[in-house]
């Protein structure tokens, strides 16, 4: 099992981010690698690059001993590199044999050979143990059965290497166990997987080595045999997290928001749930943390708590009112602000000037305009205020959004949202992306509203703002919830556990036990 | 609170005063591309321009029938802008052009026994809501099956079209049935004439009112402010719990409303009766009058000029100039050409200039 792929000192530089710092990455042939990583910590930029999407900003990739360089995914393609993404790239009304044949680099002849093609595809599929009906319309398959089309799909196009993008995300557990077989059979045959993930579980189920990222750097490369799955989520979740517990003003006061038993069916509804009987409360005064690695349940959970989304089954008592009857609007006249996860897409029109996104939210009420017509220089004094008690940084209340800088943008969500005075704040992802002076500015603004007696839903990924100033946290795993701690009263490791698919109880349950790999670890 | 104001007529003024100038330039560019054209195939550009304005602007007359082309793409400009405000890409104000002209029409013609001060009311309301109801049809559609209102839009055309051919030659006919054309409405539903001695309607002050309902109706009603949010940001809209689905059934309402009075207008202040083929493509120009205006009712106005000197200058400019009228259509399509790109161009320059200062800002942070 000699070396078949070496990524040496690659950098990938985005605009105001160093994706990836210096990595060095190097895979066995005929091995399971997988590539663990927080969102952000630049698993799939990394992946981008091998397979020729992205050009590195330096470094070198060397197969088997010889430089390349890919300009396409085609060159990629054309060493034996095949990548199975996230979100499939298939054409859902074309069959399965048409799909491989696409952009295949033997198919150059006028007249496609599609009874060949599907000889050799099933050919490849009894192999390797797939169960796969050439002639089938992909439109017609299941989620599951679409991922062993692409990954037929690659190896048809003579993949040596396949990378495999979060591929259990999509999946159940039987389609994922599945999946692993399928994986197994591959290695078998000297065909290299590179799998990425962030779910601990499977990382050492399914693994031979693995490499972990953290903030577009290599933590290290470890023989999993070598990890427990403990110091995997340390080593993941890593840095030692200095939060300054935030000192709190006043006790915690009633509940607020009690949610009770929410589900959330995927539109096909035996394809499982997005959000699995979600329990909890919000108490007045106190920020909830909603953890959990990016695509969990979160954006789901408060697309439903906020009307956008309407929830399968549950309740959500808010003022005796149940949430997830009610319009986004009548959510949203009761006292509940939203500080959206995307500003630029959602929280703001960004053609608009800034006093137009100031009146979003309330624009429709008396105070507004008591007319059918809006009170613009009543919103503009409204805005001038704004800007000047959120020290907006703008030349003038008429400047377009979009000329803003993202810290700004953000202040002018966070500025509206809290102005309108709520009783309940979701906020999701509040300062993603912004600078170290901007964020310290949005989380003083949220402990200023706790401290008023708000209840707030604090979504985000970023482990310490979440340890920081949360004073209960809930993890989210795949839609369910993980367990509820406190932050004094919990690790990092624990954090970590929750986040790759651990229940609390288990973890607790552990410890006193002793399982072995509890004892190794400690 | 008056500094502020001043501040705000400031950014915006100047903002504005660059678009103006920016499109100004791109028609003055693109003009004189076309007459390089004419001089191409061998005609004399200037005698042909001198022709052409003169045909335009040159004598009251002339003026008069600037003012009569002027009128219908006005309404069907911002028809378009409208639509393309709220997001929606209405391509059917020829069809809504035409239901609203038969609506009038048959209100015209059959309601008798009404006052002028009533009569022509009522006649120009079935005038908007003959097109109205069409245009409805493809916000229906859109929200009960989510069927593209690009195409819809176009298949109703090509019915309502057809739908008046028949009406024409049927139903509507003038007795005895010699002609393919309708009774004249009576003389209470007509437009009175603007200015005496041409053919200017007061169909061109009915749409200088509408540009300023529309101005109301778009930046400064609560609804308006709605619309622009959903056209600019759909998840925007929805987080703040706008209701799209009905603004796109009202905006639909309206913009075939518009069109509708751009056919109906046609028909009280020019045709006096419905023939089939009434419009000679006003429906489509609009397309270009609200590019050019890009979407505001100032800008409508003027390209609504530039295309009605157009056609009027045009024919003159065929008969003195002996240029083909086939070379406006050319040089009407550089226009667009021009002014969209230039916006496309300034849009990128501003956004250039953004990133400039505000990554100067960041270093000086």
């Amino acid at each position: 099992m000699g070396v078949i792929l070496e990524m040496e000192n690659i950098c990938k530089q985005f605009p105001g981010v160093l994706a990836n710092d210096c990595i060095c990455f190097s895979v066995n042939e005929g091995e399971v690698h997988a590539l663990l990583g927080e969102n952000g910590a630049g698993k799939s930029t990394l992946m981008n690059i091998l397979c020729g999407l992205y050009k590195p900003t330096s470094g070198e990739i060397r197969l088997e001993g010889e430089t390349v360089r890919f300009n396409s995914a085609r060159d990629a393609m054309e060493r034996g590199i095949g990548m199975v993404h996230q979100h499939f790239m298939l054409i859902p009304t074309m069959t399965v044999t048409e799909n491989c044949l696409i952009g295949d680099k033997e198919g150059s002849s006028v007249k496609l050979d599609r009874k060949e093609a599907g000889r050799r595809l099933r050919e490849l599929a009894e192999r390797y143990g797939m169960e796969i009906d050439p002639d089938a319309v992909v439109g017609t398959l299941s989620v599951g059965e679409m991922q062993r089309v692409e990954i037929v799909k690659a190896l048809f196009r003579g993949a040596k290497i396949l990378i495999l993008d979060e591929p259990t995300a999509v999946l159940t557990p039987q389609e994922a166990r599945a999946l692993f077989k399928m994986i197994r059979a591959l290695t078998d045959h000297q065909f290299t997987v590179i799998f990425i993930s962030h779910k601990l579980d499977e990382v050492k189920e399914i693994s031979d080595r693995v490499t972990v990222l953290r903030q577009g750097t290599v933590v290290g490369t470890h023989d999993i045999d070598d990890c427990s799955i403990e110091d995997l989520a340390r080593l993941m979740v890593g840095r030692d997290i200095y939060f300054d517990a935030v000192t709190r003003q006043q006790p915690i006061g009633d509940t607020l928001l009690d949610v009770n038993n929410l589900s959330l069916h995927r539109e096909k509804s035996n394809d499982g749930k997005l959000l699995d009987d979600l329990t909890f409360e919000v108490h007045e005064g106190e920020i909830l943390g909603i953890a959990g690695v990016d695509g969990n349940g979160q954006a789901e959970l408060v697309e439903c708590l906020t009307g956008i989304r309407k929830a399968s089954s549950g309740e959500a008592l808010y003022r005796g009112k149940n949430l997830l009857d009610l319009s986004t609007r009548e959510i949203m006249s009761h006292d509940v602000s939203h500080i959206p996860q995307d500003r630029q897409k959602t929280g703001l029109v960004m053609p608009m000037t800034l006093v137009e996104n100031f009146a979003l939210q309330d624009y429709y009420k008396k105070s507004f305009g008591k007319s059918v017509f809006l009170d613009w220089s009543g919103v503009e004094e409204r805005s001038t205020k704004l800007i000047q008690d959120f020290s907006i940084k703008t030349p003038s209340p008429y400047e377009l959004a979009q000329n803003l800088s993202g810290g700004n943008q953000q202040k002018v969500v966070v500025a509206r949202e809290i102005s309108r005075q709520p009783q309940l704040l979701i906020a999701m992802h509040p300062t993603r992306g912004l600078d170290v002076g901007a964020v310290e500015y949005i989380h003083n603004q949220l402990i200023d509203q706790r401290d008023k007696g708000v209840g707030v839903v604090l979504v985000s990924t970023e482990m310490e703002e979440i340890m920081r100033l949360s004073d209960r946290i809930i993890v989210l795993y795949e839609g369910r919830a993980m367990g509820c701690v406190r932050p004094s009263e919990t690790t990092v490791e624990e954090m970590g556990l929750m986040m790759g698919g651990r229940t609390l109880d288990d973890i607790r349950k552990g410890r006193v036990n002793g399982t072995p790999a509890e004892e190794k670890m400690m | 609170m008056k500094a502020l104001f001043t501040t705000k007529m400031k950014t915006q003024g100047k903002a504005g005063a660059k678009q103006v100038l920016v499109s100004f330039g791109a028609t003055v560019f693109a003009l004189a591309l076309g007459m390089l054209l004419i001089y191409a195939i061998g005609f004399d550009p200037f005698s042909a321009v001198v022709a052409m304005v003169d045909g335009a602007f040159g004598s009251k007359n002339a003026f008069g029938e600037t003012l009569v082309k002027m009128t219908p793409l006005i309404f069907t400009g911002m028809s378009y802008a409208l639509a393309s405000r709220c997001g929606l890409t209405n391509l059917g104000m020829e069809g809504q052009l035409y239901m609203g002209a038969l609506a009038g029409t048959a209100t015209g013609v059959y309601v008798s026994g009404l006052p002028a001060a009533l009569h022509l009311p009522l006649t120009i309301l079935a005038g908007f809501l003959g097109g109205a109801l069409w245009g409805l049809i493809a916000g229906a559609l859109k929200v009960r099956f989510g069927a593209s209102e690009i195409i819809t839009t176009v298949m109703l055309n090509t019915i309502a079209i057809s739908f008046i051919d028949y009406m024409v030659n049927g139903p509507m006919i003038e007795p005895p049935g010699i002609n393919c054309q309708t009774q004249p409405v009576q003389s209470t539903a007509q437009l009175p004439n603007l200015i005496s001695g041409t053919r200017a309607h007061w169909g061109f002050v009915i749409a200088i009112v509408f540009v300023v309902l529309f101005w109301l109706f778009l930046w400064r009603s609560k609804r308006g402010y709605e619309v622009r949010v959903a056209g600019l940001n759909l998840s925007a809209a929805r987080y703040s719990g706008i209701h799209t689905d009905k603004n796109i059934l009202l905006v639909m309402f309206l913009a075939g409303g518009l069109a509708g009075l751009a056919g109906c207008n046609e028909i009280l202040g020019i045709q006096i009766r419905m023939i089939p083929e009434i419009s000679p493509g006003y429906g489509f120009d609009g397309i270009a009058v609200s590019l050019i205006g890009n979407n505001t009712p100032f800008g409508i106005v003027i390209g609504a000029l530039l295309f009605g000197a157009f056609r009027a200058g045009g024919n003159r400019m065929q008969i003195r100039a002996k240029v083909p009228n086939a070379i406006v259509s050319v040089v009407q399509a550089l226009v667009i050409f021009a002014v969209v790109a230039s916006q496309m161009l300034l849009d990128k320059w501003n956004e250039h200039q953004m990133k400039k200062m505000n990554r100067q800002e960041s270093e000086v942070a």
